[in-house]
């Protein structure tokens, strides 16, 4: 009885234990994700940036602290998105790592005063509707089929 | 024409490089010790596979041909367009990684895509 109990229960909490890492690394990849974009942002704002010009430029981007600080947060994101992708399905973490364009919108509105549009809070709440419907299913959803990919 | 050919490249090499980054990881297995020494020792393990360093350059054609894109068309088209990757995505990893899409999931992707095109127009 007592090991049938042990069989059954070893799955199941395996695989809660997975969806809580994934909701942690999920919260991590978009915060990351949003507030690096944002601080790239901020920090590229003053700056007199033209793209074809000197390669000097590029090099004294980094002098700003703004972007240093915003390229190690893109950094995290992108250790976050592998780690995610390393117990869970592409197609799970894909629609929810989206959930950073609703928080972009929303620092966008809160510390830069942007003007959001009605369609583009019909676009923040498709996404947002999209996100909870994937979070709610397993992160890897796979059956124990082989891949096709070399 | 320019336009259209560097949103193809963009999207196609995204796609690529999502999939192949995330057969790269799965190669490697479930990662549970997030130690300094033993993700290090996973960054070195995952610079020698063919998937992921393959991958991460087809991200990086990715990037550069968005990038290239965003010289010659608008913002709100760039963006809204490459979001139709997303359900170019979610279809090949059903064929390719054999995922099981239930339909929460397309209907999150279709959600997430039609959100990204209303957020950027």
């Amino acid at each position: 009885m007592a090991a049938s109990t042990l069989t059954l229960d070893r799955p199941a909490a395996k695989s809660s234990a997975r969806e809580w890492k994934s909701h942690i690394f999920v919260s991590l990849a978009v915060i990351a994700n949003t507030l690096g974009n944002f601080l790239l942002s901020v920090g590229m704002r003053p700056m007199d940036f033209q793209p074809w010009g000197s390669p000097l430029q590029y090099l004294r981007i980094f002098a700003n602290p703004w972007i240093d600080v915003g390229v190690v947060l893109l950094l995290v994101w992108f250790a976050a998105q592998l780690s995610l992708l390393s117990w869970a399905d592409l197609s799970y973490v894909l629609p929810i790592t989206a959930a950073s364009y609703v928080l972009t919108a929303v620092l966008g509105k809160v510390f830069l005063h942007e003007f959001i549009s009605l369609s583009r809070w019909f676009g923040i709440l498709a996404i947002s509707m999209g996100v909870l419907l994937v979070i709610g299913t397993s992160p890897r959803a796979r059956l124990g089929a082989r891949e096709i990919l070399p | 024409m320019t336009p259209w050919l560097l949103l193809l490249i963009s999207v196609l090499s995204g796609t690529a490089g999502d999939l192949l980054t995330a057969k790269g990881m799965r190669d490697h297995g479930e990662i549970d010790d997030f130690r300094p020494g033993a993700v290090l020792r996973v960054a070195r393990w995952l610079a020698h596979n063919l998937h992921m360093v393959t991958g991460i350059l087809a991200q990086a054609v990715s990037f550069f041909s968005f990038v290239a894109l965003l010289g010659v068309a608008e913002l709100s088209f760039a963006v809204p367009a490459t979001a139709l990757g997303n359900v170019v995505k979610t279809l090949f990893a059903k064929m390719f990684l054999r995922e099981h899409v239930c339909w929460r999931r397309w209907a999150g992707a279709l959600l997430v895509t039609v959100g990204v095109i209303l957020v950027s127009i």
